[in-house]
């Protein structure tokens, strides 16, 4: 790896017999250098240590698409393209498959799948179990450069995940437009809008009392069925059909359906799914990094 | 230092105090020590020396008094003041998901430092912190006492002036902590101030050229180990076992030995500046201790005699 900030030129040759190599900066520079690449260095620990265990995330990221689309694409697909005389809704292009209709939905709940597991149990390592959040705050880090770092990893991860799910969708003929590939961006920003709040939520917890696992069951479990997922939104009850509408995973998976296959619905919406989704985010960044700054101490 | 008014302490701390709600943990104290001094804070646990620790550092902010590292006060200046630093947490915190020596290269990259300086720095700290042979290894896969040496050379991948040290050899065995004192006096020797807590008599004796003892937020007393046995204790203790039922009577026998007298529920301690001469007195009452030891005071005298506890529970 290279510098690109080290001016160029620059050798090392002081050395101290006890001491060894000195350092090529002072403290003040090493402080300037933190203040503006502080997020960009946190960044590169994240992924070095996603490079770690970087054979469980390569397995997560084909296997995951290859079991749903085949339980979708060969198994339920079949099932419901048979029986099905309400045909879903194409958009210009007319009525289309189930597994058309359902890949967008697939793709986003992979990104929150991973979203949810890098922002809670990460979190709470660095917080709590190994306390690793503790030596990068001893540094001239600030914890929102810690909060900016993990976020930049994550979203590194997410793209992956998404990237690499949306292959897997070309191949089984999930997609018809030109326009499918921005489901990579529209699906790992629905990781960022439910993650970052999610991370807030773990960022504040002190004792571990099971949490997380309740948070999947209760609040995963119940977006992924009820977002619109296997079946449009409007086929659900006026009285549950609220949580398809709080959730990331509905706003990115309408979004998905428009580049994906031309689903169509007005414009407004869409800018509100754009909106709610960057909303997530915002809010979510913004409690992530006061949680950040109370229990690190700066 | 570029600066060229270069300030004459590089840690100065004026009525220095941290209250959480109604607890006062840090209560008023002032210190100041100059370049390359081994500073330590004695004291039992709770006694506030972590929390100063963490002031000093730039983590945690004082709820009053003045604080300066090298001039900078660490609640304006925090990147500056940390990038002086070399910092060893009480807690080991490195990250068990990397590599040994990929914990080093991380960690100078919040220091902004280039590759071009870290490889070869990560390898003379390994080779200081005697892990050459480790580099590759897992860090869960190394023992308590080559995670401390893992942390220390982590502390100074930046090359620092001012290394913080909370508890360095706690939870070490003997051979461990010679290795780490080792270490830390060559630091020392080149020039590097160290400001380290510990509650180990022996660590601060070894250690530090002066220090202060700290009880309950507060500062007791202040000057080089010598100086302070000298002032708050004889030269010499004498150390008697009566048994556990015994050591409480026995005192009104003991009564005009030595200059003072202090019983806990294991032992008699007579302070005396000539111990020998002291248990002949004894032995010439008629009192018959099961075991009896001369030793030379230490700062746990100083400490018992200060607070009338020790500082070891």
């Amino acid at each position: 790896m290279t510098d690109h900030h080290a001016p160029s030129g620059a050798k090392i040759v002081d050395r101290h017999p006890v001491l060894g190599l000195r350092s090529p900066l002072t403290p003040a520079e090493s402080a300037a250098k933190a203040r503006k690449f502080g997020s960009i260095y946190y960044a590169e620990h994240w992924l070095r240590k996603l490079k770690g265990y970087g054979w469980t995330v390569v397995m997560t990221s084909v296997g995951t698409p290859l079991v749903y689309l085949f339980a979708m694409g060969v198994g339920l697909a079949t099932l419901v393209d048979a029986n099905s005389n309400a045909s879903l809704d194409g958009g210009s292009a007319g009525p289309v498959s189930y597994l058309v209709f359902v890949a967008p939905a697939l793709l986003a709940t992979a990104a929150i799948m991973v979203a949810s597991e890098e922002n809670t149990y990460s979190v709470m390592d660095g917080f709590k179990w190994h306390r690793t959040y503790y030596g990068p705050n001893a540094s001239p880090l600030s914890s929102a450069q810690l909060v900016n770092g993990h976020v930049v990893g994550v979203s590194v991860r997410l793209l992956m995940t998404t990237g690499i799910y949306f292959l897997f969708l070309l191949l089984f003929g999930a997609v018809q437009e030109g326009t499918g590939w921005i489901m990579i961006f529209s699906a790992a920003l629905a990781g960022l809008a439910f993650g970052l709040p999610l991370m807030a939520y773990a960022a504040s917890i002190v004792e571990d009392k099971g949490q997380f696992a309740m948070v999947q069951r209760f609040v995963v479990m119940p977006l992924f069925l009820f977002s619109g997922t296997f079946f449009p939104l409007d086929a659900m009850p006026l009285a549950v059909r609220w949580i398809g509408w709080i959730s990331p995973l509905w706003h990115s998976t309408e979004l998905g359906r428009i580049v994906s296959y031309g689903y169509s619905e007005p414009g407004v919406l869409t800018v509100v799914h754009v909106l709610y989704l960057l909303l997530l985010c915002a809010v979510g960044l913004y409690f992530a990094r006061r949680n950040y700054v109370r229990r690190l101490g700066k | 230092m570029h600066n060229s008014t270069a300030p004459e302490f590089v840690i100065s701390a004026s009525n220095l105090t941290k209250k959480y709600g109604d607890f006062v943990a840090v209560d008023g104290i002032s210190f100041d020590v100059p370049p390359g001094e081994a500073f330590g804070l004695l004291g039992p646990n709770g006694a506030g020396k972590s929390t100063t620790m963490k002031m000093i550092g730039g983590v945690s902010q004082r709820t009053g008094g003045d604080l300066t590292i090298m001039g900078l006060d660490p609640e304006q200046h925090g990147p500056e003041v940390r990038a002086h630093l070399g910092v060893v947490p009480q807690q080991d915190n490195l990250d068990e998901e990397l590599k040994v020596r990929d914990n080093l290269l991380v960690y100078g990259r919040y220091f902004g430092l280039p590759m071009s300086y870290l490889q070869p720095k990560a390898d003379e700290l390994l080779e200081f912190a005697q892990l050459s042979d480790k580099g590759k290894a897992r860090v869960d896969a190394l023992s308590g006492g080559m995670k401390r040496r893992l942390t220390i050379a982590r502390s100074l991948i930046n090359d620092p002036k001012i290394l913080l040290l909370d508890e360095p050899t706690t939870g070490l065995d003997p051979q461990a902590r010679h290795i780490l004192w080792d270490r830390l006096f060559r630091l020392k020797e080149a020039g590097v101030t160290l400001i380290l807590t510990t509650h180990y008599m022996d660590e601060a004796e070894q250690l530090c050229d002066r220090l202060i003892v700290v009880d309950k937020g507060r500062i007791m007393a202040e000057g080089s180990p010598a100086a302070l046995i000298r002032e708050h204790s004889t030269r010499e203790v004498l150390e008697l076992r009566f048994g556990s039922d015994r050591n409480a009577t026995v005192g009104a026998e003991l009564e005009g030995i030595g200059e003072r007298l202090e019983t806990l529920p294991d032992r008699v301690l007579i302070y005396a500046h000539d111990g020998e001469a002291a248990l002949e007195q004894i032995t010439a009452r008629g009192l018959r201790p099961i075991t009896s030891l001369v030793r030379r005071s230490s700062l746990e005298d100083v400490f018992l005699r200060l607070t009338g506890r020790s500082l070891v529970d």
